[in-house]
């Protein structure tokens, strides 16, 4: 039995349809990633599957128990790690953690002795007594991981963990987060827009405009695209997607003024291409498949920010009320 | 894995009785909303210059132009007009930190810890209690540190009158706090603060009595001035804030039908407003979209 399962989930707001029909099944343990730009419904789906949302139609089963029938027992069985900080500022590290165990029924001697081997695991011990608001976004993003497995939740959901954070930080949040699935057992769902992220998932499901377009390993999504891809840098990007074409009876793709072309032996096309092609080129990359590739191909689109939403906006004013740090 | 399975429905279920049931979670709540309060001493300072401003130079400009007129006519034993409204700019303390704080759920609710809160295994009423009480609480400390100002404006407290305020304060607190709990629960862009503030927390406040008497009004807007929940708060709280002192302050005192109101009434009124608030507030926290 899954520890989340997922079946025909529709959600509706007024005449705009979010999320329609999604179908999966999360095995306990398992690094499940959900992948999509924004507004393809991750955030919604999370939503729903942490009680915050109700469904308009479909089930959702989480730890064994239906959403949307007996929300309690679901939240008691979950941990919750947000796209934006929610710890509080005002308070220390330590008292975040103990706030929470004691929201969780985490018994005192119990909680105590947790709080402080989570502050140990992701390396705050010796800032446990300092007032969050002198937290890094890394350092936040840390303790909060703590906090979402104070309570030993069968399924932590993170959304967007790594959002904002620099490349050597959100390594480290990867530790962490392999790290606590290896003690805890806990099964991580997770979403985001970042592609080498998702990497480290052992499954994925790509969403786009509210479905479920892929679900598989990232090799079993990458070996959908058949061989390799060449990416190509030149000045004029229109003509030489015309030439290529014609000559190789190729349709390249193009995104932000490269051209991506799908070849089964990259390495005995490439001198071809670069002998036969009568323009100069710039630049030109031989890779396997990435999944930025295989989202361009099943989506036809690149993943893309959206303009700001309405949410974006508050955010933003949150930020600026607040002295713009994070 | 059967391990973390054991371990977590062994925590799981105490957890669903989440620490010591409702009582339990509106003390968790609270406590988190008075820390925080405590923490942030610098902003309890800050806070008070508006009141301060109003006493000192509206007080004292309002006062002169009004010439002796405002006490003369009450004969020998006279009230300034700065007397007069240190009570009413206690109350706007109360006021202004009550509907400020609650606003703060607005934004807390997206983007703050309110979503630790609203994801955890407590019942959601106890969010709304909680912080109701915890609004209050801190409203009714920001209006308690003005009676330091006391002996300035010729206002003298006994411990009993003292405690008599405490309660008063409290329960002004309470209202207004639930008023302020309800229409942020109720609200999902930081837009409607603005209209808050317009239509209706500026109204309130120049309807309740804390600037000016509620007496010899136009029809219309004694009508208005009954209608606010703000003036059965602040007329208990001046009556004895002044008249423990011998200042002739019964004139002023609150009438509905003609009828002066006796206090307890007067408190019994603010509470029964708030606790419609509250249930409001309840009601729409345990909503999901």
């Amino acid at each position: 039995m899954g520890v989340i399962e997922v079946s025909g989930l529709v959600k509706r707001y007024g005449d705009l349809e979010a999320v329609h029909g999604i179908d999966l099944v999360v095995e306990p343990g398992e690094v499940f990633g959900f992948l999509g730009p924004n507004g393809a419904g991750k955030t919604t789906t999370i939503s729903i599957l942490c009680t915050l949302l109700r469904p308009t139609a479909g089930e959702a089963r989480v730890a064994g128990i239906d959403v949307a029938h007996d929300p309690a027992a679901v939240r008691s069985r979950i941990g919750l790690v947000f796209q934006d900080p929610s710890l509080d500022d005002q308070l220390t590290a330590r008292e975040n953690l103990e706030l929470h165990g004691r929201i969780y029924g985490v018994p005192g001697p119990l909680r105590r002795q947790r709080v402080d081997e989570l502050l140990q695991v992701v390396e705050l011990a010796d800032r446990a007594n300092s007032l969050v608001k002198t937290f890094s976004g890394g350092m936040k993003r840390r303790l909060e991981i703590a906090r979402g497995v104070l309570h030993h939740p069968q399924v932590l959901f993170l959304d967007e963990p790594t959002l904002g954070l620099d490349p050597q930080t959100r390594k480290h949040i990867w530790d962490y987060l392999q790290e606590l699935r290896r003690s805890e057992g806990v099964t991580l769902f997770m979403t985001t827009h970042y592609m080498d992220e998702a990497e480290f998932c052992d499954r994925i499901a790509i969403i786009d405009r509210g479905t479920i377009v892929a679900l598989g390993t990232p090799a079993e999504l990458k070996s959908r695209i058949g061989g390799d891809v060449i990416t190509l840098t030149v000045a004029d990007v229109p003509t030489a997607a015309k030439e290529i074409a014609e000559r190789f009876g190729i349709a390249p793709l193009a995104a932000n003024g490269t051209l991506r072309i799908e070849v089964p032996d990259g390495a005995s096309f490439l001198p071809r291409l670069v002998r036969e092609l009568p323009m100069r080129i710039d630049s030109v990359a031989l890779s396997r498949p990435s999944l930025d590739d295989v989202f361009l191909k099943l989506t036809g689109h690149a993943i893309r920010s959206e303009g700001a939403s309405d949410k974006d906006m508050l955010r933003n004013m949150g930020r600026m009320w607040r002295g713009g740090r994070r | 894995m059967t391990t973390a399975a054991q371990r977590s429905s062994a925590i799981a279920s105490p957890a669903r009785r989440s620490g010591g049931g409702l009582l339990g979670a509106i003390y968790i709540v609270w406590w988190r909303d008075v820390l925080r309060y405590w923490r942030d001493r610098a902003r309890v300072g800050a806070s008070l210059a508006q009141p301060l401003l109003y006493l000192v130079i509206f007080g004292t400009g309002l006062a002169s132009s009004l010439g002796g007129g405002f006490g003369a006519s009450a004969g020998a034993a006279g009230i300034s007009y700065i007397q007069f409204i240190y009570p009413g700019v206690i109350s706007m303390s109360v006021l202004f930190t009550a509907i400020f704080g609650a606003m703060s759920i607005v934004w807390d609710r997206e983007f703050g810890f309110m979503r630790e809160l609203l994801v955890a295994p407590i019942d959601r009423s106890a969010i709304a209690i909680g912080k109701t009480l915890g609004g209050a609480t801190q409203a009714m400390i920001q209006g308690l540190i003005l009676l330091v100002l006391a002996p300035f404006v010729g206002v003298y407290l006994d411990p009993l009158v003292l405690l008599e305020l405490v309660v008063l304060v409290f329960v002004l607190a309470f209202g207004l706090s639930a008023l302020g709990v309800a229409l942020a629960s109720g609200m999902r862009s930081m837009q409607g603060f603005q209209m808050v503030m317009n239509f209706l927390m500026m109204p309130m406040f120049f309807l309740s009595g804390a600037l000016f008497p509620l007496v010899g009004l136009p029809g219309w807007m004694t009508v208005l001035t009954r209608l606010d929940p703000a003036s059965y708060g602040i007329d208990p709280i001046r009556r004895v804030l002044l008249g423990s002192s011998g200042i002739p302050v019964d004139r002023f005192a609150l009438t509905l039908f003609d009828r002066t109101l006796a206090i307890p009434v007067e408190a019994t009124i603010v509470i029964a407003f708030g606790l419609v608030m509250l249930a409001i507030a309840v009601r729409s926290f345990q909503r999901r979209d």
